[in-house]
């Protein structure tokens, strides 16, 4: 019989390496053009803030690197791999890797807060009943919402609901948190709370966020490097500071807190 | 509908039935979630099967009784009525009632998640969704619909004699031995395999049709229509084709 060699022990993480790239990726659904010439890095240990206009796929890009959406054309990799060529199984690691907070949480609502979180524990075999309880606790105290275990996602407050989901997408230990929008719709003490939590978290686990959003408190607050979605592929990257300073009037106009600006045809 | 639209969806339901097939094939199997939706889909469906099969039932030996009485062949009520029920009526109007309830519940269901994005969810959480939601429902009714038809082939025959007994002065016993006498075991399997691939088209379709609902609320409610127009529609076009190719295996 014989012996597989021994798998090289995984170089020590670095910061700051890339750690997923977009390269010339291409979208489409159906005749509507999403991304024609994505290119963007992500690094390990950064906060990643992807900013832009309603309708312009931001979302589209976070499931495109999780195998969610494929792309028509171009290169996914994450961690060193093709992610567009995956199959179901291959994809499975990634998503143990790389989880997503959705925009409105995407609890399941046939289920309690416990269950909900125990859903991606059992699916990466975690360990027995007790082992996922313990984590489930952890994980809710992560989120300041102890004791709320045994309640169903429609008893709790759309903030909560968020936090919940929050707890869930980390409840595996993810090296990369996607957040798709997580402050839209809630008001602005949860707001602060949550972009508290981005922080904290990122913090405590040394997690690499991208971060979705519209809302500038948001961009501010948790933001070491910034990205714009314009004209269908990434116009700008850099510091916040650098996007103030920055000779592009839609991104000084966005950023100024012209929200909604970006809706408009500025070219 | 365009006709590319509709080849685009029935290769993408094949595909679907592919990819639940393939689960079928991979263990450990999840059989909290199949026997849930054997519950839900079929013994919930007991009542509405028992409704129709006996209503069904009634009004054919009313109908036969009167029809047949100037020919003076009104004592071949029983035979007539139980080869309906077993062949035709009791599997197709089972199929129809418990497709109407139980596709659209498919869909209402997948299709809100599709909208909240749980289904990306499943996926992004490490988790199959056809394995977790399609399997069990198309297990689910592949199995229950043929019982559920056993149900309404003895129903609808009870209620058969019944009115046979009323209108023409049989006794149940007679009833029940000319009916056992007519139909054999052939019929009943007729019967009873057309309805294992009706239980099999209410819920793939049900569970595509949810899956790929878009557009909120609303997406939900049109989806939800679609579904039950279309699984009546399939349930009565392959009705005749299967109808057909039994005829020709059995005679």
């Amino acid at each position: 019989m014989s012996h597989a060699p021994p798998e090289p022990p995984a170089p020590p993480p670095q910061p700051g390496e890339v750690i997923a790239a977009f390269r010339g990726v291409r979208k489409a659904f159906g005749p509507k053009l999403v991304y024609d010439g994505l290119d963007l890095e992500i690094r390990r240990g950064e906060t990643l803030t992807i900013i832009g206009g309603s309708g312009q796929g931001k979302s589209v890009c976070l499931k495109m690197l999780i195998g969610l959406l494929h792309p028509d054309q171009g290169s996914i990799t994450a961690f060193g791999q093709e992610v567009t060529t995956m199959d179901e199984r291959a994809l499975l690691k990634v998503r143990s890797r790389i989880a997503m907070l959705f925009q409105a949480g995407a609890l399941f609502d046939s289920m309690t807060v416990a269950e909900n979180i125990k859903y991606p524990l059992r699916e990466h075999r975690w360990g027995n009943e007790e082992k996922m309880d313990a984590r489930v606790e952890e994980v809710l105290d992560l989120v300041d919402l102890p004791g709320i275990a045994h309640q169903k996602p429609s008893e709790l407050s759309g903030g909560m609901k968020k936090r919940v989901a929050l707890a869930r997408t980390i409840a595996v230990e993810p090296e990369v948190i996607l957040y798709d929008e997580p402050t839209t719709g809630l008001d602005p003490i949860t707001i602060r709370r949550i972009n508290g939590l981005i922080l904290r978290l990122q913090e405590r686990l040394g997690v690499t966020s991208v971060v979705v959003t519209h809302d500038m408190d948001t961009v501010f607050t948790v933001t070491d490097r910034l990205a714009l979605v314009h004209n269908k592929r990434i116009a700008f990257t850099g510091t916040p500071d650098e996007a103030r300073g920055a000779d592009l009037r839609f991104l000084r106009e966005f950023v100024k807190g012209g929200r909604g600006t970006l809706d408009e045809d500025l070219t | 509908m365009p006709l590319s639209a509709f080849f685009q969806a029935l290769g993408e339901v094949a595909l679907l039935t592919a990819q639940a097939a393939r689960e079928l094939f991979r263990p450990p199997w999840e059989l909290r979630l199949w026997i849930a939706q054997l519950d839900q889909g079929g013994v919930q469906s007991w009542s509405i099967t028992f409704l129709t099969a006996i209503f069904t039932g009634m009004v054919m030996a009313s109908q036969f009784a009167i029809g047949l009485e100037p020919f003076g062949a009104s004592l071949y009520t029983g035979k007539l009525v139980a080869l309906g029920i077993v062949r035709e009526l009791g599997p197709v109007l089972t199929a129809l009632l418990v497709g109407g309830r139980v596709g659209a519940g498919f869909t209402a269901e997948l299709g809100s998640m599709a909208v909240t994005e749980q289904i990306d969810a499943i996926r992004a959480l490490g988790a199959n969704p056809v394995r977790k939601l399609v399997l069990p429902r198309v297990f689910a009714m592949v199995v229950a619909l043929p019982l559920l038809t056993v149900l309404a082939d003895l129903v609808g025959c009870a209620g058969g004699i019944l009115i046979t007994m009323v209108e023409v002065g049989i006794t149940f016993r007679f009833g029940l031995e000319q009916m056992i006498e007519t139909v054999g075991v052939p019929d009943l399997l007729h019967g009873i395999m057309k309805s294992a691939f009706f239980g099999y088209f209410i819920a793939i379709i049900g569970c595509w049709v949810g899956m790929n609902t878009r557009g909120g609320t609303e997406g939900v409610g049109q989806a939800t229509t679609h579904t039950v127009v279309w699984t009546s529609i399939t349930i009565l076009v392959s009705d005749f084709f299967l109808t057909r190719i039994f005829l020709a295996i059995y005679g």
